[in-house]
């Protein structure tokens, strides 16, 4: 116990001491798992908008796809970027400025991408999808675009959305496996929250993985405490 | 079947037929909707009403015929959008946006760009008793301030014509007489063109000019109000008139 509490007191410490060496990890995890939710965001909420509203062939087979992404184990998405980024994979030998190397912020940012992407489509699928019929309708007798039809969906839909975008950060933020796989947990260049505290608690270092353990809840308290300030939120 | 008498038709339907599926659920041969009349279409529930009115306003296209809006043909239910957004519903169930009363009554108003909109929306909170709740939740309303919202948020488009679809059904008597007054007065002062689909012929019969009986998807009888209720050619329309099951 008193390991579990000195640990506990020492991560408090370093945290707020500003440990360099803790501070640089919270900040890379910060930037890796920001930028790829903006991206994951960016494509995959119209996506999402588009799958739940517009009447396709094949639009179920595109929906269960969707829900088999959601449920994808991070560590196999590991083993597909790393299959697919390696210099004996499927794009590492082609040498395109635009593939990322592996072992390097863009490829686990991509990696990260493929593991939140699914998510936000499925909850943003299911958030349209709820939004009352009859508004659709109604929006569109008010003379409405279909770009502002679909607008007015999303915004109806506001809080599934952002609890979309939640749950693709927690699901990243929190990841262990494929950031490690693609990495590769190098210190100063792609080392993250998870993989250090794995790595500090094989070291015996016990009170930094759980200053950095600490920061992670925080982190998701944090989020957790402003999706329950949201409007609407207790209805 | 009788066409509107004294002015140039603002719909014309020639042969329109809807399905769902296989079943047919509208079929009408002809109708000409006069501008600035006020049209009520009435008959029992599931005779193709609502069906109707949703191609007035071009959320639905027709299977086959022609629909006329101002002499410019809808193809495929689709109008040039500054033609559709002379035209607008206001359902029976009031869908409003999660967001205050102000917001909705100004929505159609920002979907247009307009900028200069605030008098408008006071005007209109105010001859619908609205002001007050300006700011409240939309998700607060009773059915019949929410369905006032509904108006307000159609009419401050000064529409040309503006489609009713069992405005009052399950409202009470304030608000049932405060809507149809401001739905007459719309119609008298600003030449709003005015389709009202109802099963209540009472209210058909004050509100209406013209009145249209659809039955089973199909136009019966359509005629000026006094003729519809005193001496209807169609014993069908008698039947419904006198309140008697019509199948």
């Amino acid at each position: 116990m008193s390991v579990v509490w000195d640990g506990f007191r020492e991560g408090m410490r370093l945290l707020l001491a500003g440990d360099p060496y803790l501070w640089e990890i919270v900040i890379l995890s910060a930037r890796v798992s920001g930028i790829a939710l903006l991206i994951s965001g960016l494509l995959g909420i119209p996506l999402g908008a588009l799958i739940g509203l517009v009447r396709f062939p094949g639009r179920r087979v595109v929906q269960a796809l969707v829900y088999t992404g959601m449920g994808f184990p991070p560590v196999v998405v590991g083993l597909m970027v790393y299959l697919l980024l390696s210099r004996s994979g499927i794009l590492g030998p082609m040498n395109w400025a635009w593939v990322p190397e592996l072992f390097t912020v863009p490829a686990m940012i991509l990696a990260q991408v493929i593991i939140a992407m699914p998510l936000i489509v499925g909850y943003t699928m299911a958030a349209v999808a709820e939004v009352d019929p009859n508004l659709r309708l109604q929006v569109r007798s008010l003379g409405a675009t279909r770009q502002q039809v679909t607008w007015a969906i999303l915004r109806e839909a506001r809080l599934g959305v952002i609890v979309a975008l939640v749950g693709g950060l927690g699901s990243i933020i929190s990841e262990v496996g494929a950031v490690t796989m693609v990495g590769g947990n190098i210190e100063h260049a792609t080392r993250v929250l998870t993989t250090a505290i794995m790595l500090e608690t094989r070291r015996g270092n016990m009170d930094l993985a759980i200053g950095l353990g600490v920061v992670l809840l925080g982190l998701a308290f944090i989020i957790n405490l402003i999706v329950a300030q949201l409007p609407g939120r207790g209805k | 079947m009788s066409d509107a008498p004294n002015s140039t038709p603002i719909y014309q339907l020639r042969a329109i037929t809807k399905s769902y599926g296989t079943r047919e659920v509208l079929s009408v041969a002809t109708l000409d909707i006069a501008r600035g009349e006020v049209l009520a279409i009435v008959g029992p529930s599931g005779a193709g009403k609502s069906t109707l009115l949703r191609l007035l306003n071009f959320l639905e296209a027709p299977e086959s015929g022609t629909l006329t809006y101002r002499d410019t043909l809808v193809q495929d239910g689709t109008i040039p959008l500054a033609l559709r957004r002379q035209v607008t519903t206001v359902f029976q169930r009031p869908a409003l946006l999660s967001t205050t009363v102000w917001n909705n009554v100004v929505y159609g108003l920002r979907l247009r760009g307009v900028r200069d909109g605030r008098a408008a929306a006071r005007a209109v909170l105010d001859q619908l008793g609205l002001s007050p709740l300006a700011h409240a939740q939309a998700r607060t309303l009773s059915g019949g301030e929410a369905q006032r919202t509904a108006l307000a948020r159609a009419i401050v488009l000064q529409p040309e014509v503006l489609l009713l679809d069992e405005p009052t059904a399950n409202l009470d008597p304030y608000n049932v007489g405060l809507i149809e007054r401001v739905v007459t007065e719309l119609n008298r002062t600003q030449g709003c063109t005015v389709v009202l689909v109802t099963h209540n012929v009472f209210q058909a019969r004050r509100l209406a000019q013209r009145i249209a009986f659809l039955l089973n998807g199909s136009i019966v009888e359509v005629a000026d109000a006094h003729t519809f209720f005193e001496s209807p050619r169609d014993p069908r329309t008698a039947a419904f008139v006198n309140g008697e099951m019509v199948y």
